[in-house]
């Protein structure tokens, strides 16, 4: 199988040529007590009750399109894995962080901060309510535009599967002139990152649901 | 085929670094190193928006499976630490020197301009058993020291992670087919 995942250099986003290193990779030879063959496990008691709830975190609702996101994380073999820590971040409805590098000129939403956590079930599913991400402008070129995203970050089984990436809605305008999506370079693979819109998740008269599986890569020992 | 790797970007801040995340070990432990250093770039200029994560074992090379590093919650030691890097691209934990005949540490690297995280491996110096280490063994003879921490004190090390240049550290693949 080939590697899926985008190169280090890639210019057309620009803060890689001086950020992506330029030497091969070494293949390590891990040993089957490395400890890169196992991963850091969290349990239930180290996260509140709400952390997987980006709309009740503060006193009011957060405004924007209410969304149910769920979906599994599997390992390359297809089967779940639970009790992973999944850790997501996003924009407002309008595409503004509450981060204060933040420079986009669209409104904070006092009832929202956009960041949230939670460990998958038995079944390795994740489940977060939250609202529609806002698509954002940043300076990578002229009139750059980031297509509407969360941001993911999953702990499998072994820190080698350790993966952060982003989350994008279905048929977003934005794709085409994305470099960080398009740094991908299979299209396949890029279709990865798309979450489906769900209708058997929805809620009658409360929220709409997308669904989106993580698909862990192989471990030393599995290759 | 598994789930590409996207760029942490620079707004995780709010959201993955946490506060007792550079702390694998409290700072009273009696067996507690301290491991500074900064992240850089090509240019020689450090990330003041990078994270950094380390994962390792215990003193007598055992792994914690008990979780306990986003609350401590009384356990002393977690095996996970994570740092954000601060304006002068500077990272810290508090730790401790795991077991085995070459400790090292495991790490990861995320930032902006990283499409994926960097892998690399912190192991110290005047180990004899890092000569034989498989995994340090099989790095090029004069890039080596890239992986080995200095020490700047009795508890206290150092060890910079370049992403490019002259002085790039060695970094691992992480696709394994
Ligand atoms: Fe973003």
């Amino acid at each position: 199988m080939t590697d899926p995942n985008p190169p280090y250099l890639y210019p057309p986003y620009g803060s890689t040529p001086l950020r992506a290193p330029s030497r091969p990779l070494v293949m390590p030879s891990y040993g089957p007590d490395a400890i890169e063959l196992v991963s850091p496990v969290f349990g239930h008691e180290e996260l509140g009750l709400l952390d997987n709830d980006l709309t009740r975190q503060h006193s009011g609702d957060p405004i924007g399109e209410r969304i149910i996101v769920t979906g599994r994380v599997l390992d390359s073999g297809g089967r779940p894995v639970p009790n992973a820590l999944v850790e997501i971040w996003q924009a407002n409805a309008a595409g503004r962080y509450i981060h204060l590098r933040e420079q986009h000129p669209a409104p904070l939403d006092p009832n929202f901060t956009g960041a949230g956590r939670c460990l998958t079930d038995a079944d390795g599913r994740y489940r977060f309510v939250t609202v529609k991400p806002g698509a954002y402008p940043w300076g990578n070129h002229h009139n750059a535009w980031r297509p509407a995203h969360i941001h993911f970050s999953v702990f499998g089984t072994a820190f080698t599967q350790r993966l952060v990436t982003q989350m994008y809605f279905p048929g977003d305008p934005l794709f085409a002139y994305d470099p960080i999506f398009q740094s991908i370079p299979d299209e396949k693979a890029r279709e990865r990152l798309v979450s489906r819109f769900d209708i058997d998740t929805t809620v009658p008269d409360w929220s709409l649901a997308y669904q989106w599986d993580i698909v862990l890569g192989a471990t030393p020992t599995e290759a | 085929m598994s789930t590409p790797s996207q760029t942490v970007g620079p707004f995780f801040g709010y959201a993955l670094p946490y506060a007792d995340g550079p702390y694998v070990v409290p700072e009273w432990h009696p067996d507690s190193i301290r491991i500074r250093g900064r992240v850089l770039d090509g240019a020689g200029e450090p990330l003041p928006d990078a994270l950094v994560e380390i994962w390792q074992a215990d003193a007598d090379g055992n792994v914690a499976r008990g979780g306990g590093a986003l609350r401590r919650a009384g356990k002393d030691f977690s095996g996970f630490g994570r740092c954000g890097t601060d304006a002068a691209g500077n990272f810290w934990f508090s730790t401790i020197k795991p077991g085995g005949p070459a400790p090292y540490i495991a790490v990861l690297v995320f930032a902006r301009g990283l499409l994926k995280p960097v892998a690399t491996r912190i192991y110290f110096p005047g180990e004899p058993g890092n000569a034989t280490d498989p995994v340090l063994s099989a790095v090029p003879v004069d890039r080596r020291d890239t992986l080995v921490a200095v020490q700047e004190g009795e508890r206290s090390y150092r060890f910079d992670v370049h992403l490019r240049g002259e002085q790039e550290t060695v970094f691992f693949e992480r696709y394994f087919g």
